[in-house]
């Protein structure tokens, strides 16, 4: 499938806009399964790029979810926790928390859609 | 996101395969090896199917199950029920035969070897049904441990494939299938009738789901197993039947708090801490354990298995820690998850004596917090009585 092009995406299956809302990707979403839980940090956390900021839990298992740039947390969809399923429904469009980044120059190392395209692809046939 | 596991495209090597296996990845499940097989542990969303979904057809429906990678021993001969005595728990000379109990194999120290299913097919047959991670050393041990007496023992779990239709619908499916009479057959009966055009098929009214279902007992070869899957998938569509893999396997047993070997029961938990005191019958003429037990017995046992339901937000997983309101670790998780049916978190775990009691507040440690739990009935699920 596409991935939204007004985005960077991480080797996590994270993706975050150029305005730091971040969430996770389809592709993520898919491998997981069913999810049942959201766990996000509050707003005004620091969060660091490459470390986790949270978890993500199906049934079966329980998923980090890393930071894809430094920053602080502004905003948190409160809707996740009561509804984790959203992130199975529209992965793009469940967006899971906001942050005010602190080095935009950090997203120019992330990802662009095509690339992450062609990384899942080889992914899933390894 | 750091756990995203893909399915390896072959099947890794020293890894088992059911019968099924290429029928599985075929319908684009998501394997896992569990216990050194390569196992379906979800089927996909695109089918309609996933964790949530395929325990829900179960407890709603009907769920179609491959459980090949279980084992199959047969005790056959003059002796055969004296030897079956001997190193099971339960009292199989209450069996008639076709019928079958729950049970479980001993060490010497009253602890787990396995759990087990006894049927009693013949007069001196019977055929012990028995755990995946387990068949080597199960096979070892009956074999070892039957020498004495007049008694053929045989590893049969090769030559099976072993498919479970479950749910308050699976009757209605395998109905259409064979010509035996199937409300004949009571829960926890077996019969053997023709089933999809092979003569004398095993059918066991039997499962690991807490609903009514059957196993049945096919030839092991992979152009006959593809077919009986999907006739039953076929013949079971107008129930809504969808294919279900290990894990809504465990969420269903959890559920019905069916134990899990390595989890509720191992090789250092004993009878009385595990609670299965009504499928041990200490009044029996010696078993293996026996002795163990009864000193157990009259000591009392220092953890017991309850069941958590959690209060607070958050899921408890195996081998979390039980700690109690003071923050001190007081035992742990057996078996955790999100209960789809039930909508809620529940495990099971054990605890001292002391904090067994029905409302107990226990916390389990999740990510270093301590998040409330309490100490509820089990089973956490028991499905409705047919009226």
């Amino acid at each position: 499938m596409p991935y939204p092009t007004d985005r960077k995406y991480t080797k996590e299956h994270e993706w975050i806009t150029a305005d730091g809302t971040v969430g996770i990707t389809n592709y993520a979403q898919d491998s997981l399964g069913d999810i049942v839980f959201v766990e996000l940090p509050k707003a005004g956390t620091e969060i660091t790029a490459g470390k986790p900021f949270g978890t993500v839990e199906s049934v079966k298992a329980v998923s980090d979810l890393n930071a894809p740039a430094s920053g602080t947390v502004i905003a948190v969809n409160e809707d996740l926790a009561t509804s984790p399923e959203k992130v199975n429904k529209d992965a793009h469009g469940a967006w899971m928390v906001k942050i005010k980044v602190k080095d935009p120059a950090e997203l120019n190392a992330l990802l662009s859609a095509a690339d992450y395209e062609k990384f899942v692809s080889e992914e899933a046939a390894h | 996101m750091s756990v995203v596991e893909a399915t390896p495209p072959v099947v890794p090597k020293n890894v088992r395969k059911t019968a099924l296996n290429a029928v599985h990845r075929q319908m684009g499940a998501k394997m896992v090896e569990f216990n050194g097989w390569d196992m379906p542990v979800e089927y996909p969303a695109s089918i309609g199917c996933g964790i949530v979904a395929e325990h829900m057809a179960v407890r709603t429906g009907v769920g179609i199950f491959d459980v090949s990678h279980m084992g199959d021993i047969r005790l056959a001969g003059p002796e055969a029920l004296a030897a079956v005595q001997h190193i099971s728990m339960n009292d199989a000379s209450r069996l008639a035969i076709g019928q079958a109990q729950y049970s479980a194999l001993l060490y010497p120290q009253g602890t787990f070897v396995d759990d087990v299913i006894v049927h009693r097919l013949g007069e001196d047959e019977y055929l012990l049904v028995i755990n995946a991670g387990t068949r080597e050393k199960d096979f070892n041990w009956v074999r070892d441990n039957t020498r004495q007496f007049n008694c053929a023992v045989e590893n049969l779990s090769d030559d099976f494939t072993q498919i479970a239709i479950q749910g308050p619908k699976a009757v209605d499916v395998l109905q259409k299938l064979t010509d035996r009479d199937l409300s004949e057959v009571k829960f926890y009966w077996v019969t053997r009738g023709t089933l999809c055009g092979l003569k004398n098929v095993l059918m066991g009214r039997t499962g690991y789901t807490a609903e009514d279902g059957f196993e049945i007992y096919v030839p092991s070869d992979e152009e006959t197993s593809a077919r009986v899957w999907y006739e039953i998938l076929t013949a079971g569509k107008e129930f809504g039947a969808i294919p279900c893999g290990l894990g809504a396997r465990n969420t269903l047993r959890l559920e019905g708090k069916l134990p899990l070997y390595g989890h509720e029961i191992s090789d250092t938990i004993n009878v009385w801490e595990a609670g299965l005191d009504r499928f041990c019958k200490m009044e029996k003429p010696d078993f293996i354990g026996r002795a163990s037990l009864e000193k157990s017995k009259a000591e009392g046992v220092k953890t017991t298995l309850v069941g958590l339901e959690m209060i607070d937000r958050g899921i408890a997983r195996d081998g979390y820690k039980i700690l109690d309101e003071a923050g001190r670790e007081i035992g742990y998780v057996t078996s955790g998850s999100p209960a789809p049916f039930l909508k809620k978190n529940i495990a099971l775990a054990y605890v001292p004596p002391a904090q067994s009691a029905i409302g107990t507040t226990v916390k389990v440690e999740i990510r270093g917090q301590g998040v409330k739990a309490q100490v509820v009935p089990t089973p956490f699920y028991k499905r409705p009585k047919k009226s």
